[in-house]
């Protein structure tokens, strides 16, 4: 699915990823760890196509990402789910709207009583907020909200950085818990995160694999 | 291979999508300002087109005019005056291509000279040539070879064919319609790099929309649409404004009479104005070249 040889990452002349060997297969769950500024959302984004390998090859559904053209890239993000630290909206357009964007961008009709839609945003607890406007929510429904946008489309992949870094225990469990049920349904998960509590309370409802960079290397099973 | 050219195509991108509207915020100042310049250069443009218009037309109407017609000039000592303008005219009648010769009497060659000597000239007591008025038939004369029977027959005659005044006439009028065209083509550019700016402006003001937006799968062709549709609608209602006060100003301009020269005979005339009509047209096509060249040249800087 997502296939990472050999990968080095540079940005000016200084290697921040070096020698990175992954695969992640369909239905599997991943941490990336590791200190801050290791690189781990680097390597997200050489995960999502949004940076290139400076050597080795990233190979996103089969295709080196380095032959995809910039309509490849969009099509190969409908298949995978992001969700950001910053949480990114469209100020302007209400959170329904937002969580509904993809299928907008795809040239989808959407409605915002659209019944899926509602589902999805009961099941991340926004169905109330739906007219709200991105900066008049908290951050722990920024954070569903930004879940609820990655996954509208059903994707196969979910790549989250850092979901749960401005929000308190409680909410960091129910985003997990959301995370969690999208992996049973079949999605690949990797969750960037420093969060050792999340790991171990996730590794008693799922399989998971860790992975961790540190000092530009990435080590697979690492121990917590 | 190039995109086959459909009207479906234009017909969408008229209608839009209502959708990618609403995911690119409302931007007030850009709007105003890319409406404002595209009716002021609109408003110009017509200008410009009336201006080459009438330089054209009024180009094509002196050198018609001057063509077909010459001028016989015969001076001649007194008592020999009335015997080279008798030769002189029946040269002129046996002249192929001479459709009529007329010569002008004292009152109108009096009239001819009232401009520079006043009223009441004494025509009697001064030396003035006499003048024949030729009208060429449309097959034209043999002007060398009618000089050369005149020389034989009234020595005193000199033809002017008006060669030395349609040439320079003919040129200064053929130099304003090239400025006139020279000014829309410059209108049109500096338009274009107006909306170019209007357009850059606004796609950085949105460069988190435009970022967001390719992070949830959005093609490039998606995102440029939304920006173009826009700027190009926007372009065209304004050039439309234009254009409409344009022709209202050149409706308005002082009534063409012969006496008051080019500057009133400034317009259009006849299907003359459906000219402006291609203005808004024009500026709208504009607009959609320099707006997605903008936003393809802002999106390949992201990935």
């Amino acid at each position: 699915m997502i296939e990472l040889e050999q990968v080095a990452y540079s940005y000016g002349e200084g290697e921040l990823l070096s020698d990175i060997s992954v695969s992640l297969t369909p239905g599997s769950f991943h941490f990336l760890t590791g200190p801050s500024g290791a690189g781990k959302t680097t390597f997200l984004k050489l995960c999502y196509g949004e940076l290139v390998p400076t050597s080795g090859q990233a190979r996103l559904f089969d295709r080196d990402v380095r032959s995809l053209t910039r309509d490849d890239i969009a099509d190969i993000r409908r298949r995978i789910g992001v969700v950001h630290q910053d949480c990114q909206f469209l100020d302007h357009l209400p959170i329904a709207d937002n969580i509904a964007l993809p299928l907008t961008v795809a040239g989808k009709s959407v409605h915002s009583q659209d019944g899926n839609l509602s589902e999805l945003m009961s099941w991340v607890g926004l169905r109330s907020r739906a007219a709200a406007l991105p900066p008049e929510l908290s951050g722990g429904e920024r954070q569903r909200a930004a879940l609820a946008r990655a996954v509208i489309m059903s994707p196969d992949v979910i790549l989250a950085d850092e979901p749960t870094g401005n929000l308190d225990w409680e909410m960091s469990q129910r985003l997990l818990t959301l995370l969690v049920e999208l992996n049973r349904m079949g999605k690949t998960v990797v969750i960037a995160t420093h969060d050792i509590g999340l790991i171990r309370a996730a590794k008693s409802q799922v399989q998971a694999r860790v992975l961790r960079i540190a000092n530009r290397h990435l080590t697979v099973g690492a121990d917590l | 291979m190039a995109k086959r050219f459909e009207i479906s195509h234009v017909m969408d991108f008229i209608i839009g999508d209502a959708q990618a509207e609403r995911a690119v915020p409302p931007t007030g100042f850009t709007a105003r300002l890319t409406l404002f310049s595209a009716a002021v250069m609109a408003f110009l443009a017509v200008f410009a087109l009336a201006l080459s218009v009438s330089a054209g037309r009024l180009s094509e109407r002196w050198s018609a005019e001057l063509a077909q017609s010459a001028t016989l000039r015969i001076s001649a000592p007194q008592g020999q005056m009335q015997a080279q303008t008798d030769a002189a005219m029946s040269v002129l009648e046996t002249t192929p291509g001479i459709e009529s010769a007329r010569v002008l009497d004292a009152a109108e060659q009096r009239k001819l000279l009232e401009p520079w000597f006043g009223p009441d000239v004494p025509l009697d007591s001064l030396p003035v040539p006499q003048l024949i008025e030729i009208v060429e038939a449309d097959v034209g004369v043999d002007t060398e070879a009618l000089r050369v029977r005149l020389a034989g027959e009234a020595p005193g005659a000199v033809l002017d064919d008006h060669t030395r005044w349609r040439k320079p006439l003919a040129a200064a009028a053929s130099r304003l319609w090239f400025l006139g065209w020279l000014s829309i083509v410059l209108i049109f550019a500096v338009m274009g790099a107006m909306i170019t700016l209007a357009a850059n402006a606004a796609l950085s003001a949105n460069a988190k929309v435009i970022s967001v937006m390719r992070l949830v799968g959005a093609r490039d062709s998606y995102i440029v649409d939304a920006f173009v549709r826009r700027f190009t609608l926007r372009t065209l209602s304004g050039a439309a404004i234009g254009m409409v006060l344009g022709v209202v100003a050149v409706v308005m301009l002082p009534a063409a009479r012969g006496e008051a020269g080019f500057l009133s005979d400034l317009g259009f005339a006849g299907a003359g104005w459906l000219w402006p009509l291609i203005i808004p047209a024009l500026a709208a096509v504009v607009a959609f070249a320099a707006t997605r060249a903008a936003a393809r040249r802002t999106l390949k800087e992201l990935r």
